[in-house]
């Protein structure tokens, strides 16, 4: 630690920070540009200008830029001088000098950096007199806008979106005051991260295009603390609303987890929330004519309970990996974890225990996103990281650029450096391997890669193994190239500091998961000495609560092939609730037609109309993640509690939790035996009455759950006596929102679930990081406040940070034990591999209804090498028709050499899948017919 | 003759190239086997020693630069060495002159360089413009390296150089070093910031020494003379020679290669004859577009770094612009504006933006729409754009006719927003 001296005050700064970075960890209000936490310094904007004096006597001092000076021990420096604060004035005199003054039109405007360090830096007075410049502006796709006139030419948005991002299409283009940032010409940007731009922007020239669509002021906008359902990453974000839509979701800084940024897919999949075609009130089968009618919600609740008590005992639930934990065990304890189907298909659970299991062992470390980064040597097997877990390869890109930091440390060179850091190591980066099926985006920055069939991957990953333990591979099938790589990348991971194993669910192969497993275990066996070497291991999971549906039924549940036996042999008898599981996508058409038609009654609660919500006999309207509140637990273990954003004006939508519980109710109050049933469990959950009630429920459960009250402060947690805002102070149109309905103030709602309000009135200071959605500072109105919520500038949160570890290793798996079966590919002439294609833009089946993402999603198509489809005469831009069981496909082909030979890679996308579901594959595919 | 004037001894009247063959009869690639004789620290120290000092306009002493090379079995390889040829400072074209009239008294020149910090490679970073100087570097290196002057083993020394002509796609700030390397390696013409510094992270990242066309040129004579003749080519502070050029509207502009330390007077009423008939002289800018005016009060200084340093200028390039009485001072130092305005590269804002605010206050005084605030904001901008204010020296060098005209030519800038016109 060093201490400077910031005008006649002194500060305990790190010594290996520059002085921009010290000053605002000290919360000084210090103006920048071109300066981010995430991207470091470059000295371009010039307007963190500090006058740096040499020692006590120095009166003069000099101007220096606070950014791009290192802290010394002692040093005297001051923001508020006078000439130095002139400086400052000055350079944003020039920077406006072309800026329009558009604010009232501008959808930056009451978020704009610019405006508030043009306010912080004094400037008052236009002496300009010259023309302003303009420029065109360019289509950049659905997701972002574009207006070029209010650059100010901060350069921060090429060097998040090429250096950081490692995009390619964006760039600056033309010199002196003409620069000009943007494409080479119109067109979609191509990143997957491109939605940051909207952030990374000081002001309005990338904005996001889908809040544009029906623009609100950011003060304008209620927000609640929410976690991504996309994946199983879990990044905390923040979705506004106004007049009952959700407007956007922007990124809600975590330090451990998504950090500054998160990928298109969360940001712009949120349109689902407000489409047309939600199921927005209870419906029930006419008995006659087989029609849905629609009937109320406590109508429906207590034809549900009819149809459950009817069936005797006979009823099965299927959960889902989207629905929050509450919500699955709300229904789990309806019906008993005997008959609770965490509804995913057979194999899908078997992999997801073996992941749990594997994580258990002590010697296997699964880390945060922030800890990736962190990382010198990565194996990642099997997983195409941009579209299974799109926010972890943006960590993973960063976690290459780690021997750039090792060669500026030995160079003396600050990290914080960036443009310095980065032209010491050009393109020398920290090893990356990736072995995948045919090729990922991230392999353009990878030192090794391999191309094979899910089993080929499996083999490789233990071949590296025994080539960890210096064990032979005399038994693999591999090649002696591939024998020769598997050597080198062992001699990599062994002799790296910090040797990271990303693999996952993405193949659905068991093989692979164990196998990347087996690396972690040979690493952990070769570098323990004395003391145990953790080795850092980590799973990409399908879901954003396929952790959290494995932790609640991994003592008991109900396998789909139980499901199946159960409802088949007695036809008739059962009866099915399914919450938020379209069964359709992971199962075989054909089987889950027979099943409905075995089942006697089915009960639905579910958001969107789907195949399955089409065989119910009670269909109850659910809420969406913004909707409600709930917690997920992502893809290490880490529980996050997610809020309801606003709250919808449709009595008929209730908590799903709430629904379950009034199910519950029913039940209880039905004056009747409720057979096959647990009545203690149905009390229990009758007893319900607040969402902390069920919280207590869960916490019950113990294990895992046993702090499950500590995710969040619950609904009794004051500041002050006050709840903390969902609005911002300056909300408007409170009273005369609804004045077009009633001319009356509606009085506010009351939250009986939660500690926030849906108010503008609460606590404004020191809300715990869980249920603070509101970023703002008194004069910080952009995203850019964040600087005021942390400990020190990328660094923790204030008061602890949001969410809990809840999963521990440490128990006494042992990974050396998992044994390893890898099948034989046997593939026989007109039969090909179909191995899955993971989609980022159009696989999730509620992201997917997102216009803008659909536009994104890229074509369907079945991928096959050209010399394969030359030997079966498939000729590229042929319909190939494939069968796998009873399901076919018929997509039209395209040549692509990275995929092994006798394999076709099949899409998984919501569209595809109902031909045939990615839960078969990897499977043998015959040929049906080639067009 | 050679002894007194060695960089321009072999330049042709007729403006023809000197070949190898001639180059080496007149004592040619003698100083490169001495120096090749000695060990690469001896020719650092016998160069730092010489005082030489960079004449691209820094004037920072070249072998002290050079000593900041990591040396050794630890240094990193490949090392660089660059030529900065990229001439384009206004008013500036001594480079010129000696790369098409003798080419091998650069290669040569670098070659020592090299040498001495051990570089694997050597680039000659040229002007997009300067194809005549392209077509007879090529050629001389061609003939250098089929004479084993370049290449593997040079000489059957076992030192080993590459050595590649590189033609820039024109931008002046690509005779700042750092902007130069990010232009050879390809990426925008911006300049870096220091530290780190080239010698350390340069080229690629690597170990690389910039350094000026008339720099090299004095290293064959140096290695081959002896640092005590060289010291005694100066008259004044500053050692050796130095090509010194005038133009405006004088008698007969021009460049030549004159001692150090040489009074103006005599270069720019000896040499250039003297202003032209019925003109006085009003200011000049010493060293080229980019430094500060100096009037008739300081022509008898002697052109030496600290000399002109001290009277409130920089020596620069060494080649002076001429301002004469009849020609309006604001009309010029708007001329100059515009060309450092539409020079800068894009990447800091007091450059960017800073500049055309400057070139629009100017235009208004210019085109008698100036307000007499605008005095003040000039001088406001000036010292806005200031050293160490913006990220490289262009801003500030932008800054100094400017602020210096607003110092010596005052009145005129009072005239012109009184009258409203431009009374010239």
């Amino acid at each position: 630690m060093a201490v400077i001296d910031v005008d006649g005050t002194k500060f305990e700064v790190k010594d290996s920070d520059n002085l921009l970075d010290a000053c605002l960890s000290h919360r000084l209000d210090l103006p920048y540009f071109c300066w981010h936490p995430s991207m470091g310094s470059v000295g371009s904007c010039r307007q963190c200008a500090v006058r740096v004096y040499a020692d006590e006597n120095d009166q003069r001092g000099k101007i220096l830029m606070a950014c791009m000076t290192p802290v010394q021990d002692g040093m005297r420096l001051s923001i508020d001088e006078k000439t130095v604060s002139q400086f400052r004035d000055k350079s944003i005199e020039v920077t406006m000098a072309n800026h329009p003054h558009d604010c009232p039109v501008c959808e930056e405007g009451g978020e704009c950096h610019l405006q508030d360090m043009t306010i912080m830096s004094h400037h008052t007075e236009r002496r300009y007199r010259g023309r302003k410049k303009t420029y065109n502006n360019q289509y950049l796709g659905p997701c972002i806008g574009h207006e070029m006139n209010r650059c100010i030419a901060c350069y921060r948005c090429v060097r998040f979106y090429n250096d950081y991002a490692g995009g390619k299409d964006l760039a600056v283009l033309a010199s002196r005051e003409n620069v000009y940032f943007g494409r080479h010409e119109d067109g979609c940007l191509e990143s997957v991260f491109s939605g940051n731009l909207a952030e990374v922007c000081p002001t309005g020239v990338f904005t996001d295009k889908t809040l544009s669509r029906s623009y609100n002021r950011k003060w304008d906008l209620q927000s609640a603390p929410s976690i991504c359902e996309g994946c199983s990453v879990g990044c905390n974000t923040a979705p506004s609303e106004r007049y009952g839509k959700i407007k956007r979701i922007i990124n809600r800084y975590h330090p451990d987890v998504n950090g500054y940024f998160i990928c298109d897919r969360g940001r712009f999949g949120y349109d689902h929330n407000n489409h047309p075609d939600r199921i927005r009130n209870a419906t029930r089968r006419n008995g006659h004519n087989g029609d849905m009618e629609a009937i109320d919600y406590a109508d429906a609740v207590e034809a549900a309970r009819d149809l459950i008590l009817a069936a005797d005992g006979n009823v099965v639930a299927v959960g889902s990996p989207r629905a929050s934990v509450e919500e699955n065990y709300a229904l789990q304890h309806i019906v008993g974890a005997e008959n609770f189907c965490p509804g995913v298909a057979v194999k899908q659970q078997q992999l997801l225990q073996s992941i749990l299991d594997i994580y258990r062992d002590s010697r296997v470390h699964c880390p945060s996103l922030h800890e990736i980064e962190k990382c010198d040597a990565v194996l990642v097997l099997g997983e195409d990281l941009i579209h299974s877990a799109a926010r972890m390869a943006l960590s993973v890109r960063q976690a290459t650029r780690n021997l750039s930091f090792e060669l500026a440390k030995n160079s003396q060179i600050p990290l914080w450096q960036d443009a310095a850091v980065r032209t010491l190591a050009q393109d020398q980066r920290s090893p990356l391997i990736i072995a995948s099926v045919a090729g990922t985006e991230l392999d353009e920055i990878a030192s090794d890669t391999f191309n094979g069939s899910p089993n080929a991957i499996a083999q490789f990953a233990l071949a590296v193994a025994n080539s960890i333990k210096s064990g032979n591979n005399d038994g693999s099938e591999l090649d002696g190239d591939a024998l020769q790589q598997a050597q080198r990348i062992a001699d990599t991971l062994v002799s790296a500091k910090n040797p990271l194993i990303i693999s996952g669910t993405g193949l659905n192969s068991l093989a692979v998961v164990q196998a990347a497993a087996k690396v972690a275990s040979a690493l952990s066996a070769k570098r323990s000495n004395g003391s145990t070497f953790v080795s850092n291991l980590c799973y990409v999971l399908p879901e954003a609560n396929s952790m959290g549906l494995t932790l609640l039924t991994e003592q008991q549940s109900l396998s789909a092939d139980q499901l199946f036996d159960k409802v088949l042999n007695k036809p008739g008898d059962y009866s099915l609730v399914i919450l938020k599981n379209d069964l359709y996508q992971w199962l075989e058409s054909s089987n889950v037609d027979k099943l409905f038609s075995a089942a006697k009654h089915c009960i639905v609660i579910d958001q969107q109309p789907n195949h399955t919500t089409r065989q119910a006999d009670i269909l109850l309207p659910a809420k969406t993640v913004v909707e409600t509140e709930g917690t997920l637990i992502n893809y290490e273990g880490r529980a996050q509690r997610f809020f309801e954003v606003y709250e919808t004006d449709n009595p008929e939508l209730k908590d799903n939790w709430h629904t379950l519980v009034n199910v519950a109710r029913a039940i209880c109050n039905a004056g009747r035996q409720p057979t096959g049933l647990d009545e203690a469990s149905l009390l229990q959950l009758a007893e319900v009455n607040a969402f902390d009630d069920l919280i207590a429920l869960v916490e019950r459960r113990g294990g895992i759950f046993s702090r499950w009250s500590q995710v969040t402060p619950g609904h009794l947690f004051r500041i002050a006596g006050m709840k903390v805002p969902r609005q911002p102070h300056r909300y408007s149109g409170r009273t005369s929102i609804n004045a077009n309905a009633k001319v009356a103030e509606n009085q506010r709602p009351d939250d009986p679930d939660s500690a926030l309000t849906f108010s503008m009135e609460g606590a404004p200071i020191n809300v715990p990081s869980g249920l603070n959605a509101l970023i703002w500072s008194p004069g910080w109105n952009s995203n850019e406040a964040i600087n005021k919520f942390q400990d020190e500038i990328g660094g923790a949160l204030r008061g602890g940070p949001p969410g809990l570890l809840v999963l521990e290793s440490g128990s006494q798996n042992n990974i050396d034990q998992v044994n390893v079966t890898i099948e034989k590919d046997e593939i026989l002439g007109g039969q090909l591999l179909a191995v899955t294609e993971q989609r980022l833009f159009d696989s999730h089946p509620l992201m997917s209804l997102s216009g803008a993402l659909m536009q994104r999603a890229g074509e369907q198509k079945l991928q096959l090498n050209s010399d394969t489809g030359q030997r079966l005469n498939i000729k590229a831009g042929a319909t190939l028709n494939l069968r796998v069981n009873n399901n076919e496909i018929k997509l039209p082909v395209v040549y692509n050499d990275n995929v092994p030979d006798n394999v076709v890679i099949v899409p998984d996308s919501v569209a595809a899948r109902t031909h045939l579901p990615a839960a078969l594959l990897p499977a043998v595919a015959e040929i049906v017919q080639v067009n | 003759m050679t002894q007194q004037l060695p960089l321009t001894a072999r330049l042709k009247p007729d403006g023809q190239v000197t070949n190898l063959a001639e180059y080496q009869a007149a004592d040619g690639y003698q100083g490169l086997r001495k120096s090749l004789a000695m060990p690469p620290k001896a020719v650092v120290d016998l160069v730092k020693d010489s005082n030489l000092k960079g004449r691209g306009g820094a004037g920072f002493n070249t072998g002290l630069k050079w000593s900041f090379v990591p040396q050794g079995e630890q240094a990193a390889h490949p090392k660089y060495l660059v030529c900065n040829a990229d001439e384009m400072e206004p008013g500036t074209f001594k480079d010129r002159w000696l790369m098409e009239g003798d080419p091998h008294q650069l290669i040569e020149g670098m070659i020592i360089a090299a040498y001495a910090m051990q570089a694997d490679v050597a680039y000659l970073f040229l002007r997009a413009d300067y194809n005549l100087s392209a077509q007879r570097l090529q050629q001389a290196i061609d003939d250098a390296y089929a004479n084993n002057l370049l290449g593997e083993n040079i000489l059957g020394s076992g030192y080993s150089l590459k050595f590649y002509l590189h033609t820039s796609a024109g931008r002046y700030i690509c005779g700042e070093e750092t902007a130069l390397i990010n232009s050879l390696e390809g990426k925008r013409a911006n300049p870096r910031y220091k530290p780190p510094f080239p010698q350390v992270s340069g080229l690629f990242g690597k170990p690389t020494v910039v350094n000026n066309v008339e720099t090299f040129c004095n290293l064959p004579h140096i290695l081959n003379y002896g640092v005590d003749w060289y010291k005694a080519l100066g008259r004044g502070e500053d050692t050796g020679t130095k090509i010194f050029g005038v133009s405006g509207k004088v008698k007969k502009p021009g460049a030549w290669e004159l001692p150090m330390g040489t009074p103006i007077r005599e270069i720019l009423e000896g040499c250039a004859g003297g202003m032209q008939e019925g003109l006085r002289l009003k200011g000049f800018l010493p060293g080229g577009g980019s430094t500060d005016f100096l009037t008739e009060q300081h022509l008898d200084l002697p052109m030496d770094y600290g000399a002109i340093g001290k009277a409130g200028s920089r020596m620069g390039t060494g080649t002076m612009i001429i301002l004469d009485d009849k020609t309006c001072p604001i009309g010029m130092i708007l001329n100059l504006t515009r060309f450092f305005a539409q020079e800068s590269c894009g990447w800091c804002t007091p450059c960017r933006n800073g500049l055309p605010f400057i070139r629009q206050l100017l235009t208004d005084i210019e085109n008698g729409n100036g307000k007499m605030e605008d005095i003040d904001t000039l001088l406001d901008y000036c010292t806005y754009i200031g050293p160490g204010n913006s990220y490289c020296a262009l801003a500030p060098g932008a800054a100094e006719p400017v602020q210096s005209a607003l110092k010596y030519f005052r009145d005129d800038f009072v005239e012109h927003i009184e009258k409203g016109c431009c009374p010239y």
